[in-house]
């Protein structure tokens, strides 16, 4: 019986396949591409926008190839910045200040509590770990009103402060690093470096953090994307302080005539989270390995 | 001899009293509290911290300006009795989340499941493609060029080249499309964590289990889907689905980007945007905070259902 099912059994390429039908790999393969495209395809006519020259910007119908493809619109997304009153760098350095202080703030802080929720035992471990989990839940933008009053009440309108500290306290860093912590560092490491006497500080971090380097690059990408991608704050009204994602918004906004460099300032902003993921992807996958919920 | 020992020996759980033994195991746990502090410090400032003060805001007439006045649940009448705008953005917060989130889970699921067959290169690549539009901050802009309102809009040039339409569509415009576009631009921007959960939870299924379930009799890759892979996967599904919740009532910068505000007709008038709207432009602090507060509910109780209903897969 067993024997029988088992020959019935197709190769594909050296591997044995199970339980796949011909006609299923094909319905499968033609749903991929169709869905494939249908994510790819705008993203690919940023791309071939951004290197039009002005007159196939405006060609009827429009194509979705390029025939004299060029970088002027980079050159004059280049131009339109070095003409804004705050000076282009200014908000390059926002952006590159409030990410990184914001990243570093979550890593450490994330870190330190993830350890001592999956590795410590101490009374009000669960519950607290459920609160966090419930604030996964909702989405931030719920709270938007009352965080105004608390951020005005410690007086941090309009100061990089009002971005940069609740970032800190993003939960979905510390939910990856907790589980993947749970799941990856092995309590019998921990209990010798114990009995050797070394402090939990220490075995934080020079044992448990070495050993879950993907959680924390994949806590990074994700702030990273998070505070990069942050343009217009309502907490944040002085144009000196504002962030890069949002003057290149306002610049592009010019109307029709910019399209072009709107396309290219897109591709810009997007290219930068791409290749972080790009190049972090297989630890990103790795840490997600352990992102289940128990119910 | 013995009573120094006695003082000394650790207190069994059974000799003290609840409180005492928690207390006990407090001061031994120092450490724990200290690396936890600086986090949990911060998280109560602003997230749950948030939600209580809403929880009481909600009750009262704060401004911003004056003193607040206890208002009981006169706001809670306000928006269900007097509000049209309202009651019209929750049916549309509900439409929107009800196919976006459900749409969105699948989509993540089922491509993450294709997926998975691939070789490691070409997987690798595949996932970019599928995540890419989820990092990408405001690319998905370029919805308003392919559906732009002239036509150099690519939608609106290829209806007018096969003669479908003479005039161009307004797309964003148009009380009729906004919301379907809207939830389209949502869907292809909505393959985030979750996606990648479970392309990861996928890969961590030990493959002798389904070698095993081919002897006993599974038929095809469905039945295995569902017996084998999904109930093994329940925890990423888990996650996904409270993910997939959030993300679903969370679209309103895309609505806002692609439609202005306020939508035409307010046909994609969303919960979150009445919020922003009574919060941010307004300042009625008060009636706002009963706004977030139905929003609690709603994406609790979702929560709440969508748990029960994966406990049932596989069964």
């Amino acid at each position: 019986m067993a024997k029988e099912k088992l020959q019935r059994l197709r190769t594909r390429g050296h591997r044995v396949v199970l339980n796949r039908s011909a006609g299923g790999d094909t319905g499968i393969t033609i749903m991929l591409t169709f869905l494939g495209l249908f994510m790819f395809v705008p993203m690919y006519y940023v791309v071939i926008q951004s290197l039009k020259p002005l007159d196939e910007l405006f060609m009827f119908p429009p194509r979705f190839y390029v025939i004299r493809p060029t970088l002027e619109n980079f050159g004059d997304l280049f131009t339109l910045m070095s003409d804004s009153w705050v000076p282009f760098s200014r908000y390059i350095f926002n952006t590159v200040f409030i990410t990184i202080c914001g990243t570093l703030g979550n890593l450490v802080f994330a870190s330190m509590a993830a350890y001592s929720l999956a590795k410590l035992r101490f009374p009000g471990r669960n519950a607290i770990f459920q609160v966090i989990v419930m604030s996964l839940m909702f989405h931030s933008t719920v709270n938007q009103v009352t965080h105004f009053i608390i951020l005005s009440a410690f007086g941090w309108i309009d100061t990089y402060l009002s971005i940069i500290v609740p970032s800190m306290a993003g939960t979905m860093g510390l939910y990856l690093m907790k589980q993947f912590m749970e799941s990856s560092v092995p309590d019998t490491v921990l209990e010798s470096a114990r009995l050797d006497g070394a402090s939990e500080f220490r075995i934080y971090l020079t044992i448990a953090m070495p050993m879950v380097k993907p959680a924390w690059l994949t806590l990074m990408v994700e702030c990273f994307k998070n505070l990069w991608n942050s343009g217009s704050s309502i907490y944040i009204h002085s144009e000196e302080l504002k962030t890069f994602n949002y003057a290149i918004q306002q610049i592009v906004s010019g109307g029709i005539a910019r399209s072009g460099a709107g396309a290219a300032s897109t591709v810009v902003m997007m290219m930068v989270p791409i290749l972080i993921f790009v190049f972090n992807q297989s630890q990103i996958v790795e840490t997600m390995g352990s992102s289940g919920m128990k119910d | 001899m013995s009573q120094i020992s006695e003082a000394n020996r650790p207190v069994k759980r059974s000799e003290v009293s609840k409180l005492r033994w928690t207390w006990q195991e407090m001061k031994n746990n120092k450490t724990a509290y200290f690396m936890l502090a600086p986090f949990l410090l911060l998280f109560i400032i602003f997230t749950v911290l948030p939600v209580v003060l809403s929880i009481f805001l909600s009750l009262t007439d704060f401004n911003m300006l004056q003193m607040p006045h206890f208002l009981g649940i006169d706001n809670y009448m306000r928006l269900f009795l007097d509000d049209e705008i309202f009651i019209l953005a929750i049916q549309n917060t509900m439409i929107f989340a009800a196919i976006t989130g459900p749409v969105s889970y699948i989509l993540a699921l089922l491509v993450a499941w294709f997926i998975n067959e691939l070789p490691p290169k070409i997987r690798a690549v595949v996932t970019l493609v599928f995540y890419a539009p989820s990092i990408s901050g405001n690319a998905y802009l370029i919805w308003k060029t392919l559906f732009s309102s002239d036509s150099y809009g690519w939608a609106n040039a290829v209806l007018i080249k096969y003669g479908i339409i003479t005039e161009p569509i307004l797309w964003f415009q148009n009380a009729d499309y906004v919301m379907p576009l809207c939830i389209v631009v949502a869907l292809w921007t909505s393959l985030g964590t979750a996606f990648l959960s479970f392309i990861a939870g996928f890969q961590t299924i030990d493959r002798s289990m389904y070698e095993a379930a081919a002897v006993d009799g599974i038929k095809n890759r469905w039945q295995e889907l569902w017996y084998i892979t999904l109930p093994t996967m329940r925890p990423q599904l888990m996650f996904g689905a409270v993910l997939a919740i959030t993300n679903s009532f969370g679209f309103g910068a895309v609505v806002d980007a692609l439609c202005g505000f306020p939508s035409v007709d307010y046909a994609a008038h969303t919960i979150m945007h009445h919020l922003g709207d009574y919060g941010g432009a307004r300042y009625e602090i008060g009636y706002a905070s009963a706004i977030a507060v139905i929003l609690f509910i709603i994406m609790f109780s979702s929560n709440i259902i969508i748990k029960k209903a994966l406990s049932k897969v596989g069964e």
